[in-house]
C-alpha cells in the first residue's frame, strides 16, 4: 500500500484555504488576471486557485471534442444525403481564397508563438494582429463566396447539398468568430499587461487559443475538401 | 473520521443574500438540489400524462369532464381525441427522458456529490455550472410552452405574430412526434397535420436548448474530475459513482452535439424551407410536394438520416440515464452489505465498456427502417455484446452481496430493486437486440415494456436509492424509513405489475402508440390485462404522493443525522452535515485508501475511511492500487 509514501505528505495536508476562495468569486482564476493572486502563486497550495495549465488545456480539448462531433455529424449528413436530383455544385472561387487565408493565419499564429518564446513582445503583437486580420478577411471571403453561390443558382433552400454549402460555412464561421474573440483577448492581454505577462499563464493562454484556432483551420480544410471532392 | 478534517476549521464567507444563496447560486450543492427539484417537478408532469394515457387505454370513450375544462380542444365533450393521446405520448417521453432521467442522476446527484467525493471545493467552473442549470430550466419552460401553444388557439395566434413559421393552435394538446420526433412528419410543419405547428417548433428548440445545457454540464464534470481531485485521490481510488458520472459526462459530450446538429437541421427544414429530412415527391395530407404554395418543392432529403442522427445520440442517452444509477447502486450495495465492491477494477472497465459500446449500437433502434441485413447483423452482434459488461456488473453486485450481513435500509432496498429491474429489463433487450426478433416486435408493447423497466424505472430506482442514501448528508435529516419502506414495496411490486403484462401484450401483438383498441377484436381478450396495468399504475402513482410528502416533510422535520450516519467510507461522510459552503471547511482532505474498505480485519470499526491515515488495510480484502 501507499501508506508509507503518504505519511510524510499528511503533515502538509492541513493547509488552510485562504478567505478569497470560491465563496467570493467562483474559484476559477479570473482570466483577466486582475484578481489578486489570480496568477496563483500560493506556495504549493494544491487547491484550484493555483493556476493550472492542465485545466485550460483539458477544457479546450473537451470543447473541441464537442465541436468536432457536431461537424462530424453534419459531414455525415452531407455524405449520406440522397443522390436523387442532385447536381454537382461548382466550388466558388472565393472559397479557394478562404482556404489560403486561413492556412496562412495558422502560420502567423505559429509565428506569434515563436515570438512569445523568443521574448519579442512587439513581434508577438504584430503576428497576433496579422492573424486577426486574416481571420476577419476569411469571414469576408466566405460572405463573398455566398453571393457567388447565389449568383450561380445555388440557394439555401434547395437540395441538402446546396444548403450544406451555406450551413457548413455559417456554422464554421460562427465558431471562427469565437476564435477571433479569443485572439482579440490575447491582444488585449498583451496591450494591458505589456510584457509583464511573460510566463506560464500567458504561454498557456496562447497555446489554448492556438489549439482552437488550428482546429478551426483543420475543420475548414476538411469541409473544403468534402465540398470540393465529394460532389 | 480522520483527524485533519477537524483541524483548522475555517469557513469561507458564504453568500448571504437569499437570491445569491438559493436562486442564482454558484455552489454546486445548491445547483445539484435545483436540478433534483427540477426533476421532481418534471416527473410530476410526466407521471400525470402517463396516468391520462392509462385511463384512456383502459376505459376508452369515458367522459372526463375535467379534461374538457382543461383541454377543450384535446378532449371535446370530455373524451380524449387520438391526437391528444399522441401528444401525451410525445410529451411524456420527452419530459421524462430529458428533464427527469438526464437531469436528476447527472445534474442533480452528480453535481452535488462528485466534487465532494473527489475532495474538491466546487466544480471547476462554478459560473458555468449555474449557467448550465438555468439553460436547462429554460429548456423545460420552452417544452411546457410547446404544450400551451399547440393546444391553445389564442396563444398560437399570439405567437404567430412573431413570425409566419409559428402558426400554432391546431386543436391538440402539445406537439405530436414521439420523443424521437421522426421525420418527415416532424420536418414538414403545419401541413403534416395536427400537432405539427408552433408547438413542434418549440419542441425542437427546447431540445436544442437542453443540448447546450447538458454540454456545459459535461464540460464542467470532465474538467473537474480530471483536474481537481484532492491529494491521494488517484483514479482507482475514486468511488464508482464518480466513474459513472465521468463516463456519463463523456457520453453526453460526444452525443449531444450530434443531436444539436440534427436539431438545427430539423428546425431549418421546418422554418427555412430546406430539405435535409424531406424526400422528393412526398405526398402528405392530400398534397404533393411542390404542388401548393403551402407545401413547397422538396428534393433530395432522407428521413432515415434523422433516425441515424437521433439514435446516435439516443442510444448513448440511455446510458446517460442509467450509468449514474449503476454507480449509486454499487456504492450503496457495498455500504449496506458492509463489504468492498466485488471486483472494483472490473466494475470500472465495465462502465467504460458499456459507454464505449453504446456508441456503436444505435442501429438497433432502426432495424425496421429497411436497413441492409448485413448492417443489422453488425448492430445486433454489437448490441448483444453489451450483455457482457452488463453481466460483469450484475455478477459483481451479486458478489458484493454474497455472504454479507445486509443492513436493509430503504436506500439498500431501492439499490437491490435496481439490480432486479436492470436484470428483468435487460433480458428483453437480448430478445429485441436481434434483428430477426425485433422486426415483428418493434411496434408492439414489448418495446415500451423493455425500455421502461431497464432505462426508466431502473434509473429512477437508482435515484430513489441515491436520495434516501444521501438525504441525511444533503439536508442533515433522515427521510422517514417507515414511509420509505412502504414507498419501496408498493413501487417495486407496482412497476412489475405495470410492465410485466406489457411483455405479454407485445408478444400477442398489441401495437404501441394507439390511443385505444376498441376496433381490434383479436386484442379484446387482453383488455383485463390492460385494466390491471392501469390499476397498478394508479396505485404506484398514488404511493409517490407519500414519497413527495416524505421528501418535503423530512427536510424540515426528519430525524437529525450525524456526519456519517451510514458508517460509510467516502469523502462526503468525512465532512460536516450538511457540508459547509466550500465542502471541507477550508481543509481539503487527503486520501489514503480505496473507496470501499469495509470488513477490514483488525480495524476498530468494520470500515476504514478514505482519509484514515493510521489504518493499515494492506492485509485486508481491500484494493491494492
Amino acid at each position: 500500500m501507499l501508506r508509507p509514501t503518504y505519511q510524510a505528505a499528511m503533515v502538509t495536508s492541513t493547509k488552510k484555504v485562504t478567505s478569497k476562495g470560491i465563496g467570493s468569486g467562483g474559484g476559477f482564476p479570473g482570466p483577466n488576471g486582475k484578481k489578486p493572486g489570480g496568477n496563483g502563486f500560493h506556495g504549493g497550495d494544491r487547491s484550484k486557485r493555483k493556476f493550472s495549465p492542465a485545466t485550460y488545456r483539458i477544457t479546450m480539448w473537451v470543447v473541441l471534442a464537442a465541436v468536432l462531433m457536431m461537424f462530424a455529424a453534419l459531414s455525415s449528413v452531407y455524405i449520406m444525403s440522397s443522390e436523387e436530383e442532385r447536381r454537382p455544385i461548382a466550388m466558388p472561387s472565393m472559397f479557394f481564397l478562404s482556404t489560403g487565408l486561413i492556412l496562412v493565419s495558422s502560420g502567423t499564429f505559429h509565428q506569434a508563438k515563436r515570438s512569445l518564446q523568443q521574448d519579442r513582445p512587439r513581434a508577438y503583437l504584430r503576428w497576433l494582429l496579422a492573424t486577426l486580420a486574416l481571420g476577419v478577411a476569411f469571414l469576408g471571403s466566405q460572405l463573398v463566396g455566398w453571393r457567388e453561390l447565389a449568383r450561380g443558382g445555388v440557394y439555401f433552400a434547395g437540395h441538402p447539398r446546396s444548403t450544406f454549402f451555406y450551413l457548413a460555412t455559417a456554422l464554421h464561421g460562427a465558431h471562427l468568430v469565437g476564435g477571433i474573440a479569443l485572439i482579440l483577448y490575447l491582444v488585449i492581454r498583451r496591450l494591458r499587461l505589456g510584457w509583464l505577462l511573460h510566463g506560464q499563464k500567458n504561454a498557456t493562454w496562447h497555446s489554448v487559443v492556438g489549439l482552437y484556432w488550428h482546429t478551426m483551420d483543420g475543420i475548414w480544410v476538411w469541409l473544403f475538401l468534402l465540398l470540393l471532392i465529394f460532389k | 473520521m480522520s483527524a485533519e478534517t477537524h483541524e483548522g476549521v475555517h469557513r469561507h464567507p458564504a453568500p448571504t443574500g437569499f437570491i445569491r444563496k438559493y436562486i442564482f447560486s454558484i455552489d454546486h450543492k445548491v445547483i445539484g438540489i435545483q436540478y433534483i427539484m427540477l426533476a421532481l417537478a418534471a416527473v410530476l408532469v410526466g407521471m400525470i400524462m402517463s396516468l391520462l394515457m392509462r385511463l384512456n387505454l383502459s376505459w376508452p370513450g369515458t367522459k372526463w369532464p375535467i379534461l374538457e375544462t382543461l383541454f377543450p380542444t384535446g378532449a371535446p365533450g370530455g373524451v380524449m381525441t387520438p391526437e391528444f393521446y399522441l401528444s401525451l405520448v410525445t410529451m411524456h417521453g420527452t419530459i421524462m427522458v430529458f428533464f427527469v432521467l438526464t437531469t436528476a442522476p447527472q445534474g442533480g446527484f452528480g453535481n452535488y456529490f462528485l466534487p465532494i467525493q473527489i475532495g474538491a471545493e466546487d466544480m471547476a467552473f462554478p459560473y458555468l455550472n449555474m449557467l448550465s442549470f438555468w439553460v436547462t430550466l429554460v429548456g423545460f419552460i420552452v417544452i411546457l410552452l410547446a404544450i400551451v401553444v399547440e393546444g391553445n388557439a389564442s396563444a398560437g395566434h399570439w405567437l404567430s405574430a412573431l413570425g409566419t413559421s409559428f402558426t400554432g393552435g391546431s386543436g391538440t394538446v402539445g406537439p405530436i412526434g414521439g420523443w424521437t420526433g421522426y421525420a418527415p412528419l416532424s420536418a414538414l410543419g403545419k401541413i403534416a397535420g395536427p400537432g405539427q405547428g408552433a408547438g413542434m417548433n418549440l419542441w425542437v428548440i427546447s431540445i436544442a436548448i437542453f443540448c447546450v445545457g447538458s454540454l456545459l454540464g459535461a464540460l464542467n464534470f470532465i474538467t473537474t474530475l480530471l483536474n481537481m481531485r484532492t491529494k491521494g485521490m488517484s483514479l482507482m481510488r475514486m468511488p464508482l459513482t464518480c466513474w459513472a458520472w465521468f463516463t456519463t459526462a463523456v457520453l453526453a459530450l460526444l452525443s449531444f452535439p450530434v443531436l444539436l446538429g440534427g436539431g438545427i437541421l430539423l428546425l431549418l427544414d421546418r422554418i427555412a424551407g430546406t430539405s435535409f429530412f424531406i424526400p422528393s415527391g412526398l405526398y402528405v395530407s392530400g398534397l404533393l410536394s411542390g404542388s401548393n404554395p403551402n407545401f413547397p418543392l422538396h428534393t433530395g432529403g432522407s428521413p432515415i438520416l434523422w433516425q441515424h442522427l437521433f439514435w446516435f445520440f439516443g442510444h448513448p442517452e440511455v446510458y446517460i440515464a442509467i450509468l449514474p444509477g449503476m454507480g449509486a447502486t454499487s456504492h450503496i450495495l457495498a455500504t449496506f452489505a458492509r463489504k468492498p465492491v466485488f471486483g472494483y477494477r472490473a466494475m470500472v472497465f465495465a462502465i467504460f465498456a458499456i459507454g464505449l459500446l453504446g456508441f456503436f449500437v444505435w442501429g438497433h433502434h432502426m432495424f425496421i427502417s429497411g436497413m441492409s441485413p448485413y448492417s443489422a447483423i453488425a448492430f445486433s452482434v454489437l448490441t448483444l455484446s453489451i450483455g457482457v459488461p452488463s453481466a460483469v456488473k450484475t455478477f459483481n453486485w451479486l458478489g458484493t452481496l454474497w455472504g454479507s450481513r445486509i443492513r436493509f435500509t430503504t436506500a439498500m432496498l431501492f439499490a437491490l430493486g435496481f439490480v432486479s429491474l436492470f436484470v428483468a429489463g435487460g433480458i428483453s433487450g437480448l430478445i429485441l437486440g436481434q434483428s430477426s426478433l425485433d422486426l415483428p416486435m418493434h411496434d408492439t408493447y414489448i418495446v415500451p415494456a423493455h425500455f421502461h423497466l431497464v432505462m426508466g424505472v431502473a434509473s429512477i430506482f437508482g435515484m430513489f436509492a441515491a436520495l434516501y442514501f444521501w438525504f441525511p448528508k444533503m439536508f442533515g435529516r433522515f427521510m422517514n424509513e417507515t414511509i420509505g419502506r412502504i414507498h419501496f414495496w408498493v413501487t417495486f411490486i407496482g412497476v412489475y405489475a405495470i410492465f410485466m403484462p406489457m411483455h405479454i401484450m407485445g408478444i400477442v401483438g398489441m401495437p404501441r402508440r394507439y390511443s385505444s383498441f376498441t376496433e381490434y377484436r383479436f386484442l379484446d381478450s387482453l383488455h383485463p390485462l390492460v385494466v390491471l396495468v392501469t390499476v397498478a399504475a394508479i396505485v404506484t402513482i398514488s404511493v409517490q404522493v407519500l414519497f413527495y410528502f416524505n421528501v418535503f416533510w423530512s427536510i424540515f422535520k426528519g430525524k437529525k443525522a450525524g456526519d456519517n450516519p451510514w458508517e460509510a467510507t467516502t469523502l462526503e461522510w468525512t465532512t460536516a452535515t450538511p457540508p459547509p459552503h466550500d465542502n471541507f471547511a477550508g481543509v481539503l482532505p487527503t486520501v489514503y485508501h480505496g473507496p470501499y474498505e469495509f470488513a477490514v480485519p483488525g480495524a476498530p470499526n468494520d470500515f476504514v475511511m478514505q482519509t484514515d491515515a493510521e489504518a493499515d488495510v494492506s492485509s485486508g480484502n481491500g484494493h491494492k492500487h
